[in-house]
């Protein structure tokens, strides 16, 4: 126990810091709004730092842990705790959050204290989804969370937005709500128990497990998401503003993986790996058809969100194989993938924001207008595609060892993602930025403010430290990455 | 034979709301301007003072310390004693030779709903004075509903019930048809009153059977009759069946709630607020008392039907709510769906001759139901809020681009629909949760995965408001009307949503507390 309730912090900073820039009402006040939300941001992400200084990476066991009885009556408790697994999400998000803030601060005029309540709600609803240890109180954040990104789409969406809101909302929901039936039962066969660390002792059979399999599975897949339920994210990213975009892709994906991790792994080992064939199958259908469809696009924002997929596949694909290398190459994957793309959807959203296109046939010699957006932009996209010495490179690198590890040719096919991710993201990064001058509205455009080039140097720095040094983030998880393994070596028949 | 006089004290409230109903009636018979703001006014006081009598018994002797206790699962009812202030002693307190009991869920159940119709009444204030349907008749009627939903609420008896749903049913048929001059009104009317008196005879007749075979009409006779099998089981199941539909007849549950779309859509906002709120919980009520007391003996049976019911209910409604433009039939479908979910919980009582959650079960339907009574409130409420003198505000368009308007009514709005839908922080997630938690303990798996899956359907008709509010331009300008009370109130009823949300556990413990002491 600590004295400080730094999780709690995390998640209620946010919310409240929401609520009150929601108090500022309208437009008149915005810059009132939007330092609001600056000031909360920082806030969050202040409380959030020490969860990665002050965390015991020799130790397995939840850290930071909180306990206060919630609704007794049905035995639901606030119960927050982190283990390596979850820390770094926690702390990815806010600081995910702060960037965002940051990124809207100008581009959004309409409603300002809306989005900038919708985004912070949304972060503390995030932060509650990683630290919960109470299945309910995991499930609640999980899906409120669905309505400040369904509001973001569609308030501040594109022309398609509410269909894509509502495909987001509504697919999300179909996943949770059988998830909500299996806690139902988890809870009436563990004798009274919403508490996750409780199930992952529970001894279930195989039928059971595999009942239990399939509605996690069904929840986190739509999540994360794996093919073939992936067609609502496309339209989401499209749709959503860019902020909408950044956080979807940084975050909102990883609550799918993060869920595996935490529910289906532990409380259903033997059906996970009974189902392992399968998901592996899944992944790798994600990994190299998705990038194949990734190659075709002309949307920038529609390519970048399938090699979201493509990429999320490569997380998925790590976590079955049941090794170390796996699921801690993937859990990098999933930070890295936080970055680069979260900073891959600002780069097209500083484009779209002088533009409004996002067709990569309209672009073109945008170098020769924006040198240093540019480079930034070569950067992320490197590390996009996997280049060695960024972020990107680390997590794929080791999902791929794991894979060999595994089974040869499971690891060739996930390896593939390397040409195939690269060919995507360069060819697409060679018709927009490279080139003669396409059209007069190429000439015409203005190199990154310093807002912008602040908050994307913040991005660059995190992707190539990341890269060079991944160790501080690998250290963290060791431990709790080699409990989960032994538990699901062990299994509960 | 000796003449006893009965125990006048379980009875206060009602003595109290019918003297003052009649008291009123005489008042405004006098008053030459305006007697509908003076009927309106007494009216409300009254209705103030009997939530205040009926709540009577737990303020004096209200115990929060047990209340807030740890271990509410294993609650026996022994904590509180909230019949123990009436006259005899026990947990069940009868008068009137049994006809009439005051016991812990009358006790609660009465002052929400007379709370409830409070409400009703001031939220459809303005929309009733623009319309000039604000007559005395007008509060007389809702005073004499108010009346007959505290009478079935403390039924003892079969004929006690019958007589409140009489007493509720034909003020209703009254009001749905007050406004005369509109066809609409008044063929919503009529439909109501054919079908009910079809529905009330069926119950009637159920109930005469019942008699037959057990040859007796008190509520706890009957049920003691059937455990001690005396009674005629082929009359008794026939009997049986009737009064389930009629019950669920008057809850609205498929295939018996043909009415309730034409008379959500045709009655007056106002009015079909009245009748979508406080008189929920008397259904719920009398389905408690008449099925799962009665009939306990039988609860294998009936929860089958009811089971049927309910998945029907959900179905149907979220279904065909889809489909509407209007937003109160929308509201009505939903309001099918809703009483399915509630008599989800009424399904979970006994499993395998195992009654030992029964008490919580019910407790779940009973958070079900206030709640929802309270979403609607807020639903109607709002939509009331939004209406003009000679505009209705009637059609789901009329919600577009409502945050452009104002902010403050169209988040409001959103939670409302948002609770509606089961999301989570508000307080319609908990309510489905814990009715759903007793489905599954059941071990009806099925059931569960169909109420979800109805859910997310229903998730798309809620979304869909809160779509044109936030997504869609505005068709007009108009600033919202109201009084600053109302206002209030209403906000004041939304935030209810989200407080109950967040901090569930007192109120489900107390409704436990009570259904467990019910029975």
């Amino acid at each position: 126990m600590t004295a400080v309730p730094y999780l709690s912090l995390s998640i209620w900073i946010p919310i409240f810091g929401g609520l009150l820039a929601l108090c500022t009402g309208g437009d008149r006040n915005a810059q009132v709004a939007r330092f609001i939300a600056l000031v909360a941001a920082l806030a969050g992400l202040a409380v959030a730092v020490p969860l990665f200084t002050h965390f015991d990476a020799s130790s397995a066991a939840m850290q930071f842990e909180e306990h206060a009885a919630w609704i007794p009556y049905i035995r639901i408790n606030y119960s927050l705790g982190v283990d390596g697994i979850s820390m770094p999400f926690v702390v990815l998000n806010s600081f995910i959050t702060l960037i965002v803030v940051v990124a809207g601060w100008e581009v959004i005029q309409n409603k300002v204290s809306q989005y900038m309540a919708a985004f912070l709600i949304m972060s503390g609803l995030l932060n509650g989804i990683f630290s919960s240890m109470d299945a309910v109180l995991f499930y609640v954040f999980f899906e409120a969370s669905l309505i400040p990104l369904y509001l973001i789409i569609g308030i501040w969406g594109g022309a398609n937005r509410v269909y894509a809101a509502f495909k987001f909302f509504l697919y999300t929901l179909l996943g949770s709500l059988l998830m909500l039936v299996a806690f139902i039962y988890l809870f009436i066969h563990s004798g009274g128990s919403f508490n996750i660390q409780d199930w992952h002792e529970l001894s279930l059979g195989l039928t059971a497990q595999k009942w239990i399999f399939w509605a996690f599975l069904l929840s986190f897949a739509v999540k994360v998401p794996m093919w073939p339920v992936h067609t609502w994210l496309p339209d989401a990213h499209v749709e959503a503003p860019t902020g909408g975009s950044v956080v979807l892709a940084a975050i909102g994906l990883k609550l799918g993986a993060y869920g595996f991790l935490r529910f289906s792994l532990p409380v259903v080992p033997d059906a996970s790996q009974y189902f392992a064939p399968l998901m592996i199958t899944l992944s790798l259908i994600a990994v190299i058809y998705i990038g194949f469809v990734a190659l075709v696009q002309t949307d920038m924002k529609k390519l970048v969100a399938y090699s979201s997929i493509s990429h999320m596949g490569f997380v998925t694909l790590g976590f079955f194989m049941f090794n170390a290398l796996g699921i801690e190459g993937a859990l990098v994957q999933m930070i890295s993938h936080g970055f680069v793309s979260g900073a891959m959807f600002l780069c097209i959203g500083v484009l779209y924001d002088r533009m409004h296109s996002r067709q990569i046939a309209d672009y073109g010699g945008v170098v020769n207008t924006m040198p240093k957006f540019a480079a930034f932009f070569m950067l992320f996209a490197m590390a996009n595609s996997g280049l060695p010495g960024t972020s990107g490179f680390v997590g794929e690198f080791m999902v791929a060892l794991g894979a060999v590890q595994f089974d040869f040719w499971v690891g060739f096919a996930a390896a593939t993602t390397l040409i195939v991710g690269a060919a995507y993201t360069l060819w697409m990064y060679k018709r927009v930025v490279f080139g003669a001058v396409a059209n007069p509205h190429v000439s015409e455009l203005t190199d990154i403010n310093r807002r912008e080039f602040v908050f994307l140097a913040v991005l660059a720095i995190c992707v190539l430290v990341m890269g060079l040094y991944p160790a501080p983030v690998t250290d963290v998880m060791h431990a709790s990455v080699d409990q989960l393994l032994k538990h699901v070596a062990a299994g509960k028949l | 034979m000796e003449f006893q006089i009965p125990d006048f004290y379980p009875a206060l409230t009602e003595i109290f709301l019918s003297s003052a109903a009649l008291l009123i009636l005489l008042i405004v018979s006098f008053v030459r301007q305006g007697a509908g703001q003076v009927a309106y006014k007494l009216s409300q006081v009254s209705l103030i003072i009997a939530a205040v009598l009926a709540a009577s018994p737990i303020l004096i002797n209200i115990d929060f310390g047990l209340m807030f206790g740890g271990e509410s699962w294993t609650l026996d009812g022994a904590g509180i004693t909230f019949g123990q202030q009436c006259a005899t002693s026990g947990k069940m307190c009868f008068t009137f030779g049994q006809m009439f009991v005051n016991d812990g869920l009358a006790i609660v159940l009465k002052p929400l709903a007379l709370i409830a119709v409070s409400l009703s009444l001031l939220y459809g204030r303005r929309y009733v004075s623009d319309r000039r349907l604000d007559t005395a008749e007008y509060y007389l009627l809702v005073l004499f509903s108010a009346l007959g939903i505290l009478v079935m609420i403390s039924a003892g008896s079969l004929l006690t019930i019958y007589l409140g749903l009489e007493m509720l049913s034909l003020s209703s048929y009254a009001l749905v048809a007050i406004n005369r001059d509109s066809v609409q009104s008044t063929e919503a009317g009529m439909k109501y009153f054919v079908l009910g008196a079809l529905a009330s005879g069926l119950l009637l007749y159920g109930i005469s059977m019942v008699y037959g075979a057990t040859q007796t009409l008190n509520i706890i006779d009957v049920a003691r009759a059937l455990v001690e099998q005396q009674a005629n089981n082929t009359i008794m199941v026939f009997g049986m069946v009737f009064v389930v539909a009629g019950v669920a007849f008057k809850l609205g549950a498929a295939p018996f709630h043909m009415w309730i779309p034409d008379v959500y859509q045709g009655a007056p906002t106002s009015v079909t607020l009245l009748l979508g709120a406080a008189p929920k919980l008397a259904a719920f009520a009398m389905a408690f008392r008449m099925i799962a007391i009665a009939f306990w003996a039988f609860a294998e049976q009936w929860q089958h039907m009811l089971m049927l019911l309910a998945a029907a209910s959900i179905v149907l409604g979220n279904v065909a709510a889809i489909a509407q433009t209007n937003i109160k039939r929308m509201l009505a479908y939903s309001a099918i769906s809703h009483m399915g979910f509630m008599l989800l919980g009424l399904t979970s009582g006994v499993v395998n001759g195992d009654s030992y959650h029964a008490g919580n079960a019910y407790a779940a339907s009973l958070f079900y139901v206030v709640t929802y009574v309270l979403t609607t409130l807020a639903a109607f409420g709002i939509l009331m809020l939004m209406t003009r003198s000679g505009f209705e505000a009637e059609n789901i368009d009329d919600f577009k681009g409502l945050n452009r308007r104002s902010s403050w009514w169209a988040g409001m709005m959103a939670v409302v629909m948002f609770s509606m839908a089961g999301i989570p922080f508000f307080v319609g997630f908990f309510a489905k949760f814990l009715v759903l938690q007793f489905v599954v303990a059941t071990d009806h798996l099925w059931l569960a995965v169909l109420a979800v899956m109805m859910s997310l359907v229903g998730a798309f008709y809620y979304l869909r408001v809160v779509k044109l509010m936030f997504f869609d331009e505005p068709v007009e300008t108009a600033p919202i009307m109201g009084g600053i009370g109302v206002k209030i109130a209403l906000s004041l009823n939304v935030l209810m949503l989200a407080v109950l949300g967040l901090f569930p556990h007192l109120s489900m413990s107390i409704l436990s507390i009570v259904m467990n002491g019910s029975f």
